[in-house]
C-alpha cells in the first residue's frame, strides 16, 4: 500500500513574523518542516518499520523552498517525495482539491497530514482534502493502530477524547501525543539527497477566498511588575484585579 | 438567509450558540436577510425551545448518529439544510466539531471557507472577515469570492447575544443520511475535567507550568486555585508531556486557544506556542522566578517569585474578602 504524508514548510514558532502597512514581512523568518506535520512522517515509518508492506510518499505544498521539508521526511526515512509547486497563500481548500489530485494518482490509502498548520493557523487541510477524494477523516488523533484495512484510532473531541474505527481509506490529522518524531542521522541525510524527488506545478483551480491584508496581534499591555514579598504582591494583585481591571467577581460560581 | 448551526451538551445551547447568534444578527441586519438557526442532534428539542427565544426560525435535525458527533453525518445535515433553506452565509462554531465538518461543508457547497473568525462583517456584497494566522502573531483580513460561505468563529471572541423579544417557531428537517456517513464507528469516549468549566468558555483561566515540580503540587495550586476562581485548568505542553494532566487541558499551538477575561500564567515562561493560544485574553496576570521570562512581555501585571509561595499567598488574599 502507499501512504502519503502531508508536509508544509512554515516559519519557526521563534521566528520574527511581523506585519507593515498590511502588508505580511516574513524576511526575517527561518523555514521549518511544520512541527505538526512531522508525526504524521514518523507514524508512517513506524507502521512499517512494524512490518506494514508500505510506500512512504512525502507529499509538500508550497514554494520550491518547500524541498527542504520533503528532503527532511526522506532523511527520516520516507521512500520518495512529490512537491506540488504553488503559491503559499493559497487557501486550505484550494490546496486540498490540488493534493487530492496526487493522492488519486498515487493511489493511496492512508494519508496523514498535521491538525493545525503553523502558517495559516488552520487545521482545514485534513477534512478539506478527505472531502474532496470522498473518504473518512479522522482530526486530531493521538493513537492510530492498523489492522489489515481496519484501524483504529484516538482523537481529541470538544470535551475529552473518543475512540474511532473504520476502515480504510482514511485522511488522518496528527498531533503531538501520537508519537516523538525521530531527528535524522547524518548518514540517512546524505543518502535522502539521492532518493527522488519530483516537482510539479500544482493544479490550482479558481480561489473562493482571497487575503486583502495584515496586522500584528501585540497588544498594549500594562506590563507593571508587582513588587515586594510573596505576601504583599499577592495582596497587591487581588486589589488590582478587583479594582482597577475589574476581572475578579465577588462570588463564586 | 444567514443560518448559525446551534452547537449544544446535555440537553442546552453551548455558550458558542449565543456568540453566532450575535454575529449571525449583525450579518442578516447589514445584507437584510432574515436569520435562522439549525439544530443537530440525537433529540435536540429542548435545545431548539431554548434557541427559539434568540431566533425567529429554529430548524431541528435528529437522528441518534448525530451524537456523538460524526463529521460526516454532521456536513450532510449541514449542507441539506443549507441547499433546503437557500443559506448564503452558514455560521459554525470554531470548536473541535465545528473546524471538523466546517471545512467539508465549505466544498461541498462549493463555497469559500472562512475558518476561525475573531470578526465578520459584510463589505458591499462580499463576506469580510479577521482570522489569526501565523501561530496568532498576525491577523489576516480574509474576503471571501464565493456565492457561499461558510465561517467558523472563534470560540469566545464575540459577546453573546441578549435574549429577543421573540418566540421563533421550531420546524423539522428530514435529511438524506448516506451509509457512508456512518461508515465510522464511535467507540468509548473519555471526558476531561469533569464537572469543570470548559477551557474556552471559561471567563477566568489558570494556566500552570512545570515550575510547580509535581502533578500532586500542579493539582493543589493550581486546580485549587481554579476552583476558588470557577475558573478553566490550563497547562503548558511541558506539563502534559510530562503526563501530569491530560491533552484536553493544554494551552498554545497543539492545545486550545483561549481569550478569557483573566488568564493566570503561574510558572509558565511564555514560548511562542503558548502566546498563540491566550494572547488574546483581555487581562494577563503572570508569576514566574525568572524575571527575563517573555511571559512578562506580555503580561499586565506580574510578579518575579516562586509559584509555590505566591500562589498559597494569593489563595489567602482572596479568602480575606470570600
Amino acid at each position: 500500500m502507499t501512504i502519503i504524508t502531508i508536509l508544509k514548510h512554515v516559519p519557526d514558532a521563534e521566528s520574527r513574523v511581523h506585519a507593515k502597512d498590511g502588508a505580511l514581512d516574513l524576511s526575517g523568518a527561518t523555514f521549518v518542516i511544520d512541527g505538526m506535520d512531522e508525526y504524521g512522517v514518523e507514524q508512517a515509518l513506524r507502521m512499517r518499520e512494524a512490518g506494514l508492506d508500505a510506500e512512504v510518499v512525502a507529499l509538500g505544498y508550497g514554494p520550491a523552498s518547500t524541498t527542504q521539508a520533503l528532503r527532511t521526511a526522506l532523511a527520516m526515512g520516507a521512500d520518495r517525495a512529490i512537491l506540488l509547486e504553488g503559491d503559499e497563500l493559497h487557501d486550505p481548500l484550494t490546496v486540498a482539491l490540488a493534493l487530492a489530485a496526487v493522492v488519486r494518482d498515487e493511489a493511496a490509502d492512508l494519508v496523514f497530514v498535521g491538525g493545525k498548520q503553523a502558517d495559516w493557523d488552520s487545521a482545514a487541510l485534513g477534512p478539506a482534502l478527505a472531502e474532496a477524494l470522498a473518504w473518512a477523516h479522522v482530526d486530531w488523533t493521538t493513537a492510530f493502530a492498523l489492522e489489515g484495512d481496519a484501524f483504529e484510532a484516538v482523537h481529541d473531541v470538544d470535551d475529552g477524547s473518543e475512540t474511532l474505527r473504520g476502515r480504510l481509506p482514511v485522511v488522518v490529522t496528527t498531533q503531538q501525543g501520537l508519537n516523538e518524531p525521530r531527528y535524522p542521522t547524518l548518514p540517512n541525510i546524505m543518502k535522502a539527497k539521492r532518493k527522488p524527488l519530483d516537482t510539479r506545478p500544482a493544479d490550482v483551480g479558481q480561489e473562493l477566498m482571497v487575503v486583502t491584508g495584515h496586522t500584528g496581534t501585540e497588544r498594549e499591555r500594562r506590563r507593571e511588575m508587582l513588587e515586594g514579598d510573596a505576601r504583599s504582591a499577592a495582596a497587591e494583585l487581588v486589589r488590582r484585579l478587583r479594582g482597577e481591571a475589574k476581572v475578579l467577581r465577588e462570588e463564586g460560581r | 438567509m444567514i443560518l448559525i448551526v446551534a452547537e449544544h451538551a446535555h440537553g442546552a445551547a453551548r455558550k458558542s450558540a449565543f456568540e453566532l447568534v450575535a454575529a449571525g444578527r449583525a450579518l442578516a441586519t447589514a445584507s437584510g436577510s432574515p436569520l435562522a438557526a439549525l439544530v443537530i442532534g440525537a433529540d435536540p428539542s429542548s435545545v431548539a425551545t431554548e434557541l427559539a427565544g434568540f431566533v425567529s426560525d429554529v430548524h431541528v435535525v435528529a437522528d441518534p448518529g448525530l451524537e456523538p458527533m460524526r463529521a460526516e453525518m454532521a456536513t450532510r445535515a449541514v449542507v441539506h439544510a443549507a441547499e433546503t433553506l437557500g443559506a448564503r452565509v452558514v455560521l459554525v462554531a470554531g470548536s473541535r466539531s465545528g473546524q471538523s465538518y466546517g471545512p467539508r461543508v465549505a466544498m461541498r457547497l462549493g463555497g469559500a471557507y472562512l475558518e476561525d473568525v475573531t470578526d465578520v462583517s459584510y463589505e458591499g456584497s462580499d463576506v469580510v472577515a479577521q482570522r489569526p494566522t501565523y501561530l496568532a502573531r498576525i491577523s489576516a483580513t480574509v474576503r471571501s469570492q464565493a456565492e457561499r460561505v461558510v465561517v467558523s468563529v472563534k470560540l469566545g471572541a464575540l459577546a453573546v447575544a441578549p435574549l429577543a423579544d421573540t418566540t421563533g417557531r421550531v420546524h423539522q428537517l428530514d435529511v438524506p443520511f448516506a451509509d457512508e456517513d456512518r461508515r465510522l464507528e464511535p467507540g468509548p469516549r473519555e471526558a476531561a475535567a469533569k464537572g469543570r468549566v470548559a477551557l474556552e468558555e471559561a471567563d477566568v483561566v489558570v494556566c500552570g507550568g512545570r515550575g510547580f515540580g509535581s502533578s500532586e503540587a500542579f493539582e493543589r495550586h493550581v486546580v485549587g486555585l481554579a476552583d476558588r476562581l470557577g475558573a478553566g485548568v490550563g497547562a503548558t505542553r511541558a506539563v502534559v508531556d510530562a503526563g501530569w494532566r491530560p491533552y484536553g487541558e493544554q494551552i498554545g499551538q497543539t492545545g486550545k486557544a483561549v481569550a478569557p477575561s483573566l488568564y493566570l500564567a503561574l510558572a509558565v515562561s511564555g514560548a511562542v506556542q503558548h502566546l498563540s493560544g491566550m494572547n488574546r485574553s483581555r487581562v494577563i496576570v503572570a508569576v514566574n522566578k525568572d524575571a527575563d521570562a517573555p511571559i512578562f512581555k506580555v503580561a499586565d501585571y506580574g510578579i518575579v517569585g516562586d509559584v509555590l509561595e505566591v500562589v498559597p499567598a494569593l489563595e489567602e488574599a482572596l479568602a480575606g474578602r470570600d
